[in-house]
């Protein structure tokens, strides 16, 4: 049995925004089901009450004062924009039409 | 003898007498990069200019009497995954062709501040994902020991820059073996600092919790002055650690190993391993015991399992630090017609702008971090890491290093494992437990593999913080080696 169905790989592009061809959709179907089947052996270690790491070393939250520091300029900070008007960055519609 | 022959150290001396200028040593590596960069294309980026005018202003400092730091005037690449001001920085993706930081990465200031002039920007695995550079949006790099072969990778273009004696330094990242294996199918030497050891401020994410900067010379010693040139705490990066940077420079200079106990990896030899690279790898075990040290078998259990976590985290943490990405405030936009949406113009600027690298493992990290599937496969792979970081507790509670080879083949033929990404993921297996649990771990060449005549690495791996143990160790290797090869590895290579 694959580990993945193309159908979820498609679902996966739409997560990752990722518009992809259904040429594309089969090649990484077939990639991902031998990777996930790779991976699924971490699924063999037990380790019920093994607590989880997400970094490596024992870090917490840190913190400065709040202070007024110099940062980007306007200019700097649109200047790898690829569209810019009235000094913001010109994006396509975010709402429908209806909206 | 031509001066980029000469080691970091070597030139800043040179320089420091008056013998030769910055100029000249710049020009130097200059005229080589023209040289020999068409055959091997490791850079992306040089700005012969820019590097002129650095040479320039510092040999005006020192002329003024200026106090200036050990480095100064000595050439180095950036890999092209830390931002430049001055520079492009394209991470070798297409999503970021063109793209001019408004800021310097804390690596790049604080090297830039030491007086390094950098020549230009290397290539690299796009968002460092790859083992072979191979995944640069740009072109392949290829292998100074060998033009048909890979250098390595993520770190590519900066393993054959310094290997091909193009800069004696330069910078690289690693999140699972980056600088690690292609210093050590390269012939050179490549250190993973402690995690937080390094800022990661300013370098493009590829793994937040695995990303390293580090160094890449043609000795120890010299990676060391690299190493502690970079290093040190930075408030910029919250996962900075805030503590002295291990004594490395000292401990380069120290190569004693009497007593030093070493423990070699039980996992890390067998089946997928070349036999070359493991007779090289038991000629350092021999060595390390003529040098006075007492090597002993330690078992590691859970680092079978390192490589299929690491390739659940990473990608996942891929996914989320990639989304970035959306072609709204900096970086390639595709398709904005007028019409199309923001999401729809997002999703044509990903699919256009990311390598098929890239595409599997954002794919896959959002698959491990999907609800009904997290618990088995993010959350599994945590508690993997967990078990990692305990065995190498257990182990360094028996012995200082341990070791094992750096990769378990030498330098793959380009094209040989492109379409197949589980061969490519081999070539980490023995990088990436140092990643999963934040310890240093260092490559040094320790000879040529029977078979192919091609360099083999030996990993050396120490405690967090415990950096300098590294740097003794190789540099004790690196000299028994030295003088029983009559000089360094890379005078084996072929002439460029």
């Amino acid at each position: 049995m694959s580990a993945i169905t193309r159908d979820e790989v498609a679902h996966l592009a739409r997560l990752s925004r990722l518009a992809l061809s259904d040429e594309e959709l089969d090649h990484y179907a077939t990639q991902l089901d031998v990777i996930i089947g790779s991976v699924a052996r971490v699924s063999e270690v037990a380790a019920e009450d093994v607590p989880p790491s997400s970094h490596a070393l024992p870090l917490t939250n840190v913190f400065r004062p709040d202070e007024v520091r110099p940062c980007l300029t306007p200019e700097q900070a649109l200047s790898g924009a690829p569209a810019v008007e009235d000094q913001r960055f010109r994006v396509p519609r975010i709402l429908g039409e209806e909206a | 003898m031509s001066l980029t022959r000469k080691s970091a150290a070597e030139l800043a001396a040179l320089m420091a007498s008056g013998e030769v200028s910055a100029v000249e040593v710049t020009q130097a590596h200059l005229d080589r990069v023209a040289e020999v960069d068409p055959k091997i294309n490791a850079f992306l980026h040089v700005d012969a200019e820019a590097a002129l005018e650095q040479a320039r202003a510092i040999d005006a400092r020192r002329a003024a009497g200026e106090e200036l730091g050990p480095l100064a005037g000595v050439p180095i690449a950036h890999k092209d995954v830390f931002t430049t001001i001055d520079m492009p920085t394209t991470a070798g993706s297409r999503i970021l062709e063109g793209w001019r930081p408004p800021y310097d990465a804390t690596v790049t200031r604080r090297l830039r501040e030491a007086g390094l002039v950098i020549l230009g920007k290397t290539n690299l695995d796009e968002f460092a994902m790859g083992s072979s550079t191979e995944n640069s949006a740009y072109f392949p790099t290829r292998n100074p020991w060998d033009l048909s072969r890979v250098p390595g990778g993520s770190s590519g273009g900066s393993s054959a820059a310094v290997a091909g004696y193009v800069t004696p330094l330069s910078t690289g990242t690693d999140t699972g073996g980056s600088i690690r294996q292609p210093a050590a199918v390269t012939g050179i030497v490549g250190m993973k600092p402690t995690y937080g050891g390094s800022s990661r401020y300013g370098l493009i994410a590829f793994a937040s919790s695995l990303d390293t900067p580090g160094p890449f010379a043609r000795n120890v010693l010299d990676a060391a002055l690299l190493h502690e040139a970079f290093s040190g705490h930075d408030p910029l990066d919250s996962t900075s650690i805030d503590a002295p940077v291990p004594p490395v420079v000292e401990a380069a200079r120290h190569p004693d190993v009497a007593g030093l106990r070493v423990g070699v990896v039980k996992e890390f030899a067998g089946e997928g391993y070349q036999q070359g690279v493991l007779n090289r790898f038991h000629d350092s075990v021999e060595l390390l015991e003529s040098l006075g040290a007492k090597v002993v078998e330690v078992s590691c259990p859970s680092f079978t399992t390192a490589l299929p976590a690491y390739y659940l985290i990473a990608p996942s943490e891929c996914s989320s630090n990639l989304a970035r990405f959306d072609a709204m405030r900096y970086g390639l936009r595709v398709g904005d017609d007028g019409t199309r949406s923001a999401e729809e113009v997002m999703a044509l600027t990903r699919a256009a702008g990311f390598g098929p690298e890239v595409k599997r493992r954002i794919m896959l990290g959002t698959y491990a971090l999907s609800s009904g599937y997290y618990d088995a496969y993010y959350g599994q792979a945590q508690k993997v890491r967990t078990l990692i970081a305990r065995d190498f507790e257990a182990a360094f509670q028996q012995v200082d290093v341990l070791i094992s080879p750096t990769t378990p083949t030498t330098a793959f033929p380009i094209g040989e494992r492109a379409d197949d990404p589980m061969a490519m993921y081999l070539a980490d297996l023995c990088t990436i437990p140092a990643n999963l649990a934040g310890n240093a771990a260092i490559s040094v060449p320790c000879g040529l593999a029977d078979e192919d005549g091609l360099p083999v690495g030996l990993q050396i791996m120490a405690p967090v913080l415990g950096d300098d143990r590294c740097y003794r160790v190789g540099a004790a290797v690196e000299k028994a080696f030295e003088s029983r090869w009559n000089g360094p590895l890379l005078k084996e290579a072929p002439a460029l």
